[in-house]
């Protein structure tokens, strides 16, 4: 099934899911309209958001909050929940989401956005955010590329990882090294809760959800910015196989991107 | 009636929070600075909010917010700071978001930022150019009030002389209520009802009825509203002895203070010497221009400070019915903060004297 294109990137079927794979569909949380989702079989992202829209739920929190999405693969959700959603620009979420908690402090106000929009495009915004110690939640998918514009290097890419402007793996000297987002965070003054999880196995997947449960519990107790950073597959923008990038994801991303809670002021 | 000393920079302020704004982040920069300070404190007393922005870029978004969660608010900066808010700013507009964008601007070079702004897409913004301090209150709340009736950013333009000019006014009274949240606008809770809330660039289709984001829809619906806006919006110019004049001033903002004060004097030599102030600068006030024009007018002078920008409109406003001419010297001191030692009335008058000998009829 698998072809080659000429310079040696792999090129899936993207419209195909394996015959026994369980649908996504399956185990969609009420919050989230429409199970069926359009981004790619094998996504990490449809599974970080159904892991969100389930802590929001378990909380009781779907009439009191607000999500502000970014711009990437994962805007495919934010006309498809049953929460109120204002879409921010590239980069922006985390000032727009200021503006709202300032307006309506009694909201569970959180951002999700890619780490190319959070952390190439709008690395500043959550900074600034966190210092202010905003009481907001903010959750970062991170699957090392700029997933939606076809695969390319952020700042979180890990050393070797191949993307579309690093073909031969991303080397230091030539592309510089990865940031690690969630350690920045969890030294600023001014932040309640700091975590990262991931969605490559249903154990990662539970202790995700957990952590974003702990991050709204921040949220609710006023303890300032929450930050969850989710380690989330993209075999398109990998150039693996769909059934290789759990592994894949536990193997080199999480190499670097180490999975583990970074803090927490929740007594 | 008692009456007060204040800077321009204060009364701007206060109009903005008579106006219902709520809301307001900003950075520092000349001549936006003292108006981001006057913010900070004239907010807090009436529940409000202003936040000291990192940037430009976050103060808009700040703003983006807030306006979607219902509150009136602004943000404004100069020139550079300006460039950097577009995209945001040409993107509320496709999202539907209101707010007000203060455009204090060093001289007149960024007579086309403010009216065709520095931002992609298919938008416009109404522009709004008070004359000094006096003029901002009535302004400043007509620009909430299309703020909120158009859905679209609005830019109020101001500069170094409107900031730093001490004018004596009333004392205000009290402060009136901000109006309630528009229906359109998010408050969190209509989550978990089967029909939440969007507020997005990219349209408001959800994916629960069947369609997904479709922006060609969108932006044909955009489109619509522009028209809407465009035609809805009255375009206003204050209009000093155009009837008989042979010379009719074009002249916005300071420039058109300038050029009333020469009008004046003008006058009173028995010269037929006219001034259209535009108010809007959009929509610009074409058929003021052109009813101006078409009067006994030998001819048509923009005085603007910068190379040549306004004149555009008033060509468009004429279509080649008279000859028009453009008064503009790009004025500064060095410190290019806006400050104009060149424009005078003196100067003024003497640039028009010589287009009277050239197009009028009472030319020696
Ligand atoms: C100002 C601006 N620059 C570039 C883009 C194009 N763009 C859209 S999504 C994207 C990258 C998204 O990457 P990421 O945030 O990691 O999300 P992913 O697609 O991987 O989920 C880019 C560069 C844009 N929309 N706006
Ligand atoms: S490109 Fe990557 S992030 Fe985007 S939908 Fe496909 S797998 Fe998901
Ligand atoms: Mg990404």
């Amino acid at each position: 099934m698998t072809e080659r294109r000429p310079d040696g990137l792999t090129v899936l079927p993207s419209d195909v899911a394996p015959t026994d794979a369980i649908q996504v569909a399956d185990f969609t949380p009420d919050l989230v309209d429409v199970g069926e989702h359009h981004l790619c079989p094998g996504c990490g992202e449809p599974i970080a958001i159904r892991a969100v829209m389930d802590g929001i739920s378990l909380l009781g929190l779907a009439d009191k909050c607000m999500a502000v999405f970014g711009i990437g693969c994962s805007t495919a959700f934010s006309n498809n929940l049953d929460v109120e959603v204002l879409q921010a620009l590239h980069g922006r979420a985390p000032s727009v989401a200021t503006g709202v908690i300032r307006m309506r402090p009694e909201l569970a106000v959180f951002t999700i956005q890619g780490d190319g929009d959070m952390a190439n495009e709008g690395l500043q915004e959550v900074l600034h955010a966190a210092a202010r110690g905003e009481n907001i939640v903010c959750i970062m998918l991170n699957n090392g590329v700029f997933g939606e514009t076809g695969g390319h290097l952020t700042v979180t890419t890990t050393i070797g990882q191949r993307t579309k402007n690093t073909i031969e793996g991303r080397n230091a000297a030539e592309h510089g090294h990865p940031m690690r987002i969630a350690e920045m965070l969890a030294q600023i003054d001014g932040v309640g809760y700091v975590a990262r999880g991931a969605v490559n196995d249903a154990g990662n997947v539970a202790r995700t959800k957990r952590m974003i449960v702990d991050a709204f519990t921040a949220q609710q107790q006023q303890l300032g910015l929450s930050f969850v950073e989710i380690l989330t597959m993209c075999p398109t923008g990998w150039f693996i196989p769909t059934d290789e990038a759990p592994a894949y994801l536990a193997e080199t991303i999480a190499g670097t991107h180490a999975v583990g809670v970074l803090r927490s002021e929740l007594t | 009636m008692t009456t007060r000393l204040v800077e321009g920079s204060e009364v701007v302020a206060d109009a903005m929070v008579r106006a219902g704004c709520r809301f307001f982040a900003g950075y520092p920069m000349t001549p936006f600075t003292e108006v981001l300070e006057h913010m900070a404190t004239a907010l807090p007393p009436v529940g409000g909010v202003c936040v000291n922005a990192e940037s430009e870029l976050e103060a808009v978004g700040m703003v983006w917010g807030a306006a979607a969660a219902g509150t009136r608010a602004a943000t404004g900066s100069t020139g550079q700071g300006l460039s950097l808010m577009q995209e945001s700013i040409a993107e509320a507009s496709l999202a539907g978001i209101g707010f007000v964008v203060l455009n204090m601007a060093r001289g007149q070079g960024d007579y086309f930022q403010a009216t065709r702004g520095g931002g992609h897409g298919d938008y416009r913004t109404p522009v709004l150019a008070p004359s000094g301090p006096v003029e901002v209150a009535e302004l400043m709340a007509e620009a909430f009030e299309l703020a909120d009736r158009w859905r679209n950013p609005v830019v109020v333009v101001g500069d170094y002389y409107m900031a730093h000019t001490w004018v004596d006014i009333e004392t205000p009274g009290e402060v009136p209520e901000p109006p309630p949240a528009p229906e359109w606008s998010l408050d969190g809770h209509s989550g978990g009802s089967g029909a939440a809330k969007l507020v997005s660039p990219l349209g408001t289709a959800k994916r629960r009825d069947g369609v997904g984001y479709d922006l060609a829809a969108h932006y044909e619906g955009c489109a619509q509203r522009r028209r809407e806006m465009t035609a809805g919006i009255t375009p206003r110019a204050e209009l000093v002895e155009t009837d008989d004049a042979e010379v009719v001033l074009v002249a916005y903002g300071t420039m058109a203070r300038y050029a009333d004060a020469a009008v004046s004097a003008l006058r009173s030599e028995g010269h037929r010497v006219g001034l259209v102030r535009p108010i809007t600068l959009w929509p610009f006030p074409e058929a003021q221009v052109k009813a101006a024009a078409d009067g006994s007018a030998g001819v048509v002078a923009v005085y603007e400070n910068n190379a040549g920008q306004m004149i555009d409109d008033v060509r468009l406003s004429l279509l080649g019915s008279s000859p028009v001419v453009g008064l503009n010297s790009f004025a500064t001191d060095s410190s290019a903060f806006g400050i104009a030692p060149d424009v005078t009335v003196e100067n003024l008058t003497a640039s028009v004297r010589e287009l009277l000998s050239e197009f009028g009829q009472d030319a020696t």
